[in-house]
């Protein structure tokens, strides 16, 4: 392979898979939310008297 | 007895007699990078110890990088070694807070096509004459992130070590010049002007611990050879969201990274011996780790406009620019060009998210490098 052959491979393969991994990484945290939702924390009550 | 005090006299003259004028040269880029980092801030911690060891390395004689010296004992134990650079990953994922990149996930794309840079420079460089190693290690400064540019240089590379660490940290602090000339040019004043949604809380406890592991492992998976990086970073970022090992946390961010951040520049500038710096070679690096920084921008300003398309405008553009690892300067440079055209928008949560994801897309882009040159049978 020349020169051009191994940069281009690198370029495609290189951003191609960094997109997907990153895409992939994206929809499982998108999962992680639905899984684990986010919950305001109530304030806590006053004292009762 | 005239022979002795002669002789004697003699030996105090011997550093001036070797001095030549590569250490003089190098003498003054030493003092230069002091001067950037003392009196301009560009990244001190990095730019003072690596401008003192360029000094330090350039005395005659003093033999500080011959084998037991000090500077080459630090070199050859954590440089080499590439226990450096992963322990600053420590540190800077126990500093990094992800969480406005986990309240809009989607942003993570930016942090991809931020990373266009290493890859168009790789092909420059081959191009230029470079050797395969060479190119690979000179296209990593568009990752915009000195431990990565160490760790991957340290590799296939490690004469380079001291032009490209220079021209990876100097870029770096030079993101705010270096960017708004390209945002301004890339985008039209209607994209400037799109105000962005305020960031929503939306993230829970659990999701902020359990998203430093998922990272790991998917990512690790797709490419094994950059499970050191990604995984000390997150490992970092693991200490500081479990919020039960605050000591370690601590330590990570504070007395670790100092000790390291001190060692790792004296080390990266003992490699700046003039015999091995002063090429022509060292300037080409100079100039393709700019144009990988300059890439680097289009490709996530050219993604923002995507997504602002796609989302019906509804990301503004100039957030694409922060998609790059340099943190947070990245980030505020998109804030300050997005409040030039509107005072009203506020773009610093969501480009954080960007920046963040810069830093884990260029990670992720030095490990799937590291994995597809081992494929095509290359380290």
């Amino acid at each position: 392979m020349n020169d051009l052959g191994f940069g281009l491979a690198l370029l495609v393969v290189g951003m191609g898979g960094t997109l997907l991994s990153l895409w992939i990484l994206s929809l499982l945290v998108l999962l992680l939310k639905r899984f684990f939702p986010y919950e305001e924390v109530k304030k806590a009550d006053g004292p009762s008297h | 007895m005239n022979e002795a005090l002669w002789a004697g006299f003699e030996g105090l003259l011997l550093g001036v007699s070797h001095l030549t004028l590569g250490h003089l040269v190098m003498l003054v880029i030493g003092g230069l990078l002091l001067y950037l980092g003392i009196r301009h801030g560009f990244e001190p911690l990095l730019l003072v110890p690596i401008g003192f060891g360029a000094i330090l390395v350039n005395i005659p004689l003093a033999g500080l990088m011959e084998k037991g010296g000090i500077l080459r004992t630090f070199y050859d134990a954590g440089v080499l070694t590439e226990i450096f650079p992963l322990l600053i990953f420590v540190g800077i994922g126990a500093m990094t807070d992800f969480t406005p990149l986990l309240e809009n996930p989607k942003i993570l794309l930016l942090g991809a096509a931020g990373q266009f840079g290493i890859f168009s420079t790789l092909l420059l460089a081959l191009a230029l004459g470079f050797t395969r190693p060479e190119s690979v290690s000179i296209g990593i400064i568009g990752a915009c992130d000195g431990p990565t540019a160490i760790y991957v240089t340290s590799r296939f590379a490690p004469h380079l070590l001291g032009a490209v660490s220079v021209a990876a940290y100097s870029y770096m602090s030079l993101v705010p010049l270096i960017q708004p000339p390209i945002m301004k040019l890339l985008t039209t004043e209607r994209e400037k002007n799109v105000v962005m949604a305020p960031v929503r809380k939306s993230v829970s406890g659990r999701t902020k611990i359990l998203f430093p592991i998922v990272a790991t492992v998917l990512t690790s998976i797709i490419a094994p050879l950059g499970t050191p990086l990604m995984g000390m970073i997150m490992l970092g970022n693991l200490l500081k969201e479990s919020g039960v090992v605050a000591r370690l946390k601590q330590a990570s961010e504070q007395e670790i990274a100092n000790v390291v951040t001190l060692l790792l520049g004296l080390s990266i500038g003992a490699t700046m011996q003039a015999e091995r710096f002063l090429k022509i070679e060292t300037l080409l690096i100079m100039v393709l780790g700019l144009v990988a920084i300059a890439l680097d921008t289009v490709m996530g300003l050219l993604f923002g406009k995507l997504m602002c398309l796609a989302t019906r405008g509804k990301i503004n553009p100039l957030i694409g620019a922060a998609g790059i690892s340099a943190f947070p300067m990245a980030a505020r440079v998109a804030q300050t060009e997005g409040q030039r055209y509107n005072k009203k928008n506020y773009l610093l949560m969501h480009a954080m998210g960007a920046n963040t994801g810069g830093q884990i897309g260029s990670v992720m882009a030095a490990a799937i490098m590291l994995s597809v040159l081992r494929g095509l049978g290359i380290g």
